[in-house]
Order: C-alpha cells, then structure tokens, then sequence
C-alpha cells in the first residue's frame, strides 16, 4: 500500500514540475542558454569548404537513396570516413542538398556548427565563448570565426599534423 | 717648505679654468659638432614628456630611421585605452609547436634576422613525466610534422607581470609597465646594463648585441615607440603584446597567426571577454607563480 502510494506521488510530483517547466518565465536556467543563442557570431572566415560536387542533387536526383552501409567505389572515393564511422553512414549527416540534424531537421551547409555541436557541447559553448577555434580582427570589436570545417576535416576531424617552422638557431652556430 | 708646495701647486682658479677649457674641448669638437645630436643626448624620459615634446622625438626618430634603414617609417605613441589591462591565454592541449607564433612574431616587430632575436620560445616536454620541467625542455626540436607522439609544447615570451622584477633592476628607468600593463623598454634610455635580463625568471628579454640587420623589403613601417620600431645596437628588447596593434583594437600577430587557435587575447577588465570566460572557466594557471611576479600570461587546459 506504502509503495503503490509513493509511486502516486512521485507521478504527482513529476507532473508538477514538467508543467513548472513549460510556463513562462519558470525556468531561471533557461536564460543562460538563451543568451549564449545569441552568441553565435556573425562574421565567418573562411566560407565553408564546400565539395565540387555540390549541389548534391546533380547527381542523386538521378540515383536512388541507397542507405546501405558499404564501399564506395564509384563516388565519393576521397571520402575517408574515420568519425565514428562503426555508427555512422552518409546519410545520418546529409540529406538531399543539406545537413540532417540528429532530429531530422535540415540545415545549410553554413550552420553546419549546428550539427557538429550535437555531439561536441562542451567544445561548441567554448567556440561560441570565442576560446575553442582560431579568432581573428578585433579583440574588443568585430571578430571572424572559423567553421568547425575551417579547420577539421568532418569525415576525419583529427587536426592534421604539419612542418613546424625553423627552429633557434644554437649559440654553437652562431657566427 | 710650505710655500715650496704652494708655489708648484695650481691656485684653485686656475684649475676651475683648465677643467672648464678641457670639457669645452671635449664636447665641442669645432667643426664636427654636428655629429654629435644634442637633442638625442638631452632626451627626456619617455614618461616625462609632453606630448609636444614626444612628437618632436619622434618627429627626429623617424628621420634617423629612414636615414639608416632606407625605407619610411611611422612611429606612433599611441597611449593605452582607459580601463584595459590586456591579458593573454594560451591553450596548453591545442598548441601543436608549429612555431609560426615566433616567425610571425619577427617579422611583425621587426626582430633582427642576423644575429637572430626571437621574443618567443617554443618549449617541448615529455609528457607524463616531472611536470614542466623546465630545465629538460628541449627548443631545438625539430621534426617533420608536429605534432609528435608523447610531447606537449609551451610557448614562453614576455609574460607582462603585475609585479615585474625586470622594472625594479633597471639603473635608468628604461623600462615600466604602462597603465593597460604593458612592460615596455624605452631603447633611447636603455644603456644594455642587461640587469633587466638577469632579473626576468621567464628569459624573457633579449639583448641586441650587434646592430639589428632586417632586410628593407622585410622591414615592418608600421610602429610604436615603446614597440616594434627599429632597435639599436646593446638595446634590451622584449615582446610589448603587438602594443602597435592592440593599442588600436587589433590582435597580437601570435594571435592571428596560430593555425589552431591556441593563443587567446583579451581585456582582463572586461567581463564578457574572451580571457576572462577562459581564466573563469578553465584549469589556467601561470607560470613560476610562486615568485610572487603576477604574471598575466594564463596556461590553461581546454576540453
């Protein structure tokens, strides 16, 4: 009887509070995330690399959606997949000329910080906080911003190594 | 026996004149006096200055300037922006030791190429091992691709303490901290006793121990006076956070340089900048804080 009445409360309690949640104005919290949306920037540097193949539909309007897991051998055969490619194909990131969101929303190439953040929040809030990712222009004014693609290969993010430059010259080469 | 002594002796008016005839001869060398610039030796102190008389300095600089480097140079004085402390963050987990940080470094504040002067040095450490450990840093690395295996890399340069010793040894006030906390050296005032060297636990300073030879096409004419215009031979230099570019809203070249956005500037008394959210809401920490220096060059590790 104790616990059929527990378990009445909780679902009271429950109810209570999903419904706190959708007034207006309830949640405090919520606030924060508001304004860190107004953040995105604005200025972006360089375009986003887009593919020669693009519009997609050029091809695929012609091809039927194959959603099949495989090799690739005709297209797309520079694309190496290293992205957590044990759970990922193709077509959960595109859809017809655009990007798909884990929920099904569609989204241009240019907010493509949208999907990346799906996965990477912590490295999202830092871009948009201007601390994760290259800034260039003005450090109290106008500043341009990098797509994440700017820098990281979507299909292999990893940061690709390069030369460095000349090192010190050593005091035993000094002339 | 007395006035044996008075008489081989010079009466005290003699003497006052032969000390005054010898200095005359010494100073006024006739007809190459022109070679000597009173106005140079007869400078006042940056910071005593008017900014009438600081224009005039100037005025005569840029002339000696493009005398001896055979291109037009524009000094300014731009003075800091009221309520600005510039602060400085680097990102120790993102830093891939490329170096282009040093490279654009020299050529944006017109470091001698031979003998080479770098403001920044790039330090290579072990990971996993004693901690910053400075003394088995390697700089000289130099492998074909960086990032390597096992290695993290820290870039040290001028870390524009609060507190900083370099000011408190220097003889001749050649060198301060301005109001927006920039450590700069005034290269009319330093005479090279390089106490200033030996006092910085960064190494951070370094020394002109020839003329500063950077070829003319290379050369930078964009300037400051308490920056990046051309330096003399036994100056101290060091890096003034690009005092010619920010003083104006810009990045320093490191900044804008970095391929993978390491290297973080901001306003320290601003609380939307980018430099506080990061000393808010990063591990940061500073380096040799323990010497009581207050640096305002933040490490820090983002996730």
């Amino acid at each position: 009887m104790q616990g059929k009445c527990k378990v009445f409360l909780d679902i009271i309690v429950a109810a209570l509070f999903s419904f706190l949640a959708f007034l207006p104005g309830a949640g405090a919290e919520e606030k924060p995330a508001e304004a860190l949306k107004d953040n995105i920037p604005k200025f972006f540097a360089p375009k986003p690399p887009s593919s020669e193949n693009f519009p997609c539909s050029k091809c695929h309007q012609f091809r039927a959606t194959n959603k099949t897991k495989r090799k690739l051998h005709e297209y797309h055969t520079a694309v190496e997949l290293k992205h957590a490619e044990e759970q990922r194909w193709c077509y959960d990131c595109h859809e017809g000329n655009k990007l798909r969101l884990q929920n099904g929303q569609l989204i241009n190439f240019d907010k493509s910080y949208q999907l990346c953040g799906q996965c990477h929040g912590t490295i999202f809030r830092d871009w948009k906080a201007g601390l994760h990712g290259k800034r260039t222009g003005s450090w109290d004014g106008e500043k341009l911003y990098r797509l994440c693609v700017s820098c990281h290969d979507p299909h292999k993010p990893k940061y690709r190594p390069i030369e460095p430059k000349q090192q010190p010259l050593k005091p035993a080469d000094i002339k | 026996m007395s006035k044996e002594i008075e008489k081989a002796s010079v009466d005290r008016r003699t003497f006052m004149k032969g000390i005054a005839a010898g200095l005359a001869g010494a100073v006024l060398p006739g007809g190459i006096a022109e070679a000597f610039d009173w106005d140079a030796f007869l400078q006042k102190h940056f910071k005593e200055m008017t900014d009438e008389e600081i224009k005039k300095v100037i005025e005569r600089l840029e002339r000696e300037a493009a005398f001896d480097w055979k291109k037009k140079i524009h000094i300014a004085a731009t003075k800091a922006l009221p309520n600005v402390k510039f602060g400085y963050g680097l990102d120790l987990s993102r830093c891939i030791g490329c170096r282009k940080c040093v490279h654009a470094c020299v050529e944006e504040n017109n470091q001698s190429r031979t003998p080479q002067v770098q403001w920044i040095t790039v330090l290579r450490f072990k990971k996993g091992e004693k901690w910053i450990d400075l003394e088995n840093s390697e700089k000289y690395y130099n492998p074909k691709e960086v990032p390597e295996k096992d290695f993290f890399y820290m870039p040290v340069q001028c870390q524009q303490c609060e507190n900083p010793p370099c000011v408190k040894v220097c003889p001749t006030k050649a060198t301060w901290k301005e109001p927006d906390g920039i450590v700069v050296v005034d290269y009319n005032w330093c005479i090279g006793c390089r106490y200033c060297m030996a006092a910085c636990p960064y190494g951070a300073r370094r020394f002109n121990w020839a003329k500063p030879s950077i070829p003319t096409q290379d050369l930078n004419p964009e300037t400051h006076y308490l920056g990046n215009r051309p330096r003399y031979k036994g100056v101290v230099e060091k890096c003034t956070f690009c005092i010619q570019r920010t003083r104006t809203g810009k990045y320093p070249a490191c900044v804008e340089i970095c391929p993978v956005g390491a290297r973080k500037f901001g306003n320290l008394l601003d609380p939307q900048s980018e430099i506080r959210y990061l000393i808010e809401n990063k591990r940061v920490f500073r380096l040799k804080e323990d010497l009581n220096t207050e640096p305002k060059f933040y490490y820090f590790f983002a996730t």
